[in-house]
């Protein structure tokens, strides 16, 4: 329903979220305060210098870490526990599927307590499963594919879940190159066809820049947002055309040099002065 | 796209599955017949009043226990068995998985199970004889609390153990209670689950016995004492055959199940071990 959804009004709005976890040997500040909105429709990619908290800052927006500070909303809701409208697709798609069903009953789980017939789940299923390329392959159990492929059936299970917002968290970090350019691609289709919200967290440059229509830059630890860049390249991208641009090769220098400032702690933080 | 990897199974030809077969009977086979041709050579050369030979006491089998004796003997205590295998099993799993989903229960009961377990069912004889009589359900009380330990703990450790992200990835598509029961903390659990039951179906068969012991005059376990105490060595011999076919017939059937079961187990470690 994307007309019911005013333009002006942001579909994931993060305002000065701040996590600290708690231990025996003293408390630990993983994110100091970090605000970004995301639009509907929109790819949006994190990227930040390992350890900087990509995944705390993930699972307070995903409702399952409650933050120290600060308000997640989703559609102007706040996020206190998983969100109905959301999907995840995790890094370690071999614990994220589960090996008792077979590709058709994993993509059918988070689908059996909607309120559809049976018709309509089979409708979704199929569609998602043709999407992702693994539509003969629903009858295989997950241990039976390879990895690229299993992070196909998780990708296929978020697509036939309609979330609002579909969140990934460094989902090709596990697969090897050419699967990963095959996977990237496939997001990008995810994106443009459907119209899918992404919210993507990498910790590869070169990935973010290449997927993001934004790419938002996360200091180190405790995080805030660094940069929010515009990627202005066009929305057609080729994994040979694209990354061969002159604009493709300065956004990623850009990037770049981002990170390692942000590993040096050489940015400065505005606004430090919140508690 | 470029993933279009072929998954196929090719089946295997049939009169190689027949060969597979009969290469499996013969070494599931092989060695009992052998042993018991040197049995039987032996105890014909020197024969012990002890020993007989297995013809004497395939002979004794046939006069001992095909007739009335199954009706009163055999069949009591395979039902008695049989019920309490299926109660230990449906207890031990539902008690395990709500102290394997609650925190404060499991920290609370485990230290207790730990002296619980470490009693030894038997001594409980008595006790349950006093409390509930010398009957039926004594028998099934006494295997009952012995068996279900091997259950109830695998599976607190097997529905504790459930992988993170498999928890968080169900919390995530907001899947409810029940769904997550079902489709997530009891598969998760089996394999371990299945651990018990295997466990828990031993135990049960020498409870079984051991019950019959004590003031019983049928039963599987109460024959052989009598026949031992009588000098019916032979129809002696012959009881403890078939309480080795039972458990035989046990781990036949438990195979069947957790082969059903466990298909997806067996077929990870597979591709783990490729």
């Amino acid at each position: 329903m994307p007309e019911s959804r005013s333009a002006a009004k942001p579909l994931l709005t993060v305002e000065h979220l701040r996590k600290v976890y708690e231990s025996s040997t003293g408390n630990v500040e993983a994110i100091g305060d970090i605000s970004f909105q995301m639009n509907a429709g929109e790819l949006v990619c994190i990227v930040g210098p390992s350890g900087c908290g990509k995944t705390t800052l993930l699972k307070c927006i995903a409702g399952l870490l409650r933050p120290t500070s600060g308000v997640v909303e989703l559609e102007g809701k706040r996020v206190t526990g998983p969100p109905p409208n959301m999907a995840l697709v995790f890094q370690e798609y071999g614990r994220s599927l589960y090996p008792w069903l077979t590709v058709r009953g994993n993509v059918d789980l988070p689908l059996k307590h909607k309120k559809l017939s049976r018709a309509e789940r089979d409708r979704l299923i199929d569609d998602a499963l043709v999407a992702v390329g693994l539509d003969h392959a629903a009858k295989s159990y997950p241990w039976q594919l390879s990895g690229g492929m299993q992070q196909r059936v998780a990708i296929a299970r978020a697509v036939a879940y309609e979330p609002e917002v579909l969140i990934m968290d460094e989902p090709f970090a596990a697969v090897d190159a050419q699967t990963r350019a095959d996977l990237e691609d496939l997001v990008r289709t995810l994106h443009r066809e459907r119209g899918m919200s992404i919210l993507f967290v990498t910790h590869d440059i070169d990935e973010s820049v290449y997927l993001g229509e934004r790419v938002v830059v996360l200091s180190k630890s405790p995080t805030w947002v660094q940069e929010d860049l515009s990627i202005d390249l066009p929305a057609e991208r080729d994994q040979l055309v694209t990354r061969a641009l002159p604009r493709f090769t300065e956004l990623r220098t850009h990037v770049y040099e981002q990170i390692q400032r942000a590993k040096r702690g050489e940015a400065v933080r505005p606004g430090v002065t919140a508690a | 796209m470029t993933l279009y990897t072929s998954t196929v199974v090719t089946p295997r030809k049939p009169s190689r599955v027949w060969a597979k077969i009969g290469e499996n009977t013969a070494y599931a086979l092989g060695l009992p017949i052998i042993l018991l041709i040197i049995w039987g050579i032996w105890s014909s050369i020197s024969p012990a009043l002890f020993f007989p030979s297995p013809l004497v006491i395939a002979e004794a089998f046939v006069e001992t226990w095909i007739g009335p004796a199954f009706v009163n003997d055999v069949l009591p205590s395979l039902a008695r068995l049989g019920i309490s295998i299926v109660l230990a099993v449906v207890l031990g799993i539902a008690a395990g998985t709500v102290i394997g989903l609650v925190r404060w229960l499991r920290e609370l009961l485990e230290p207790i199970f730990e002296f619980f377990r470490a009693v030894p069912p038997p001594v409980l004889i008595p006790i349950v004889a006093v409390l509930v009589g010398a009957n039926d359900t004594m028998k099934v009380v006494v295997m009952v609390t012995g068996a279900i330990w091997p259950v109830l703990l695998n599976t607190i450790e097997g529905v504790r153990s459930t992988d993170s992200v498999m928890t968080e990835t169900a919390q995530s598509f907001a899947i409810t209670r029940s769904e997550r029961l079902r489709f997530l903390v009891l598969p998760a659990a089996s394999p371990r689950i299945m651990t018990g039951v295997r466990q828990c179906l031993s135990i049960a068969l020498i409870l079984m016995v051991i019950s019959e012991m004590f003031f019983s005059s049928s039963g599987l376990g109460y024959q052989i004492v009598f026949f031992q105490r009588n000098y019916l060595i032979a129809q002696m011999w012959s009881g403890i055959v078939l309480l080795g076919l039972i458990g035989v017939l046990l781990a036949v059937i438990f195979g069947f199940v957790e082969r059903r079961v466990l298909r997806w187990y067996h077929g990870v470690k597979e591709v783990e071990r490729a």
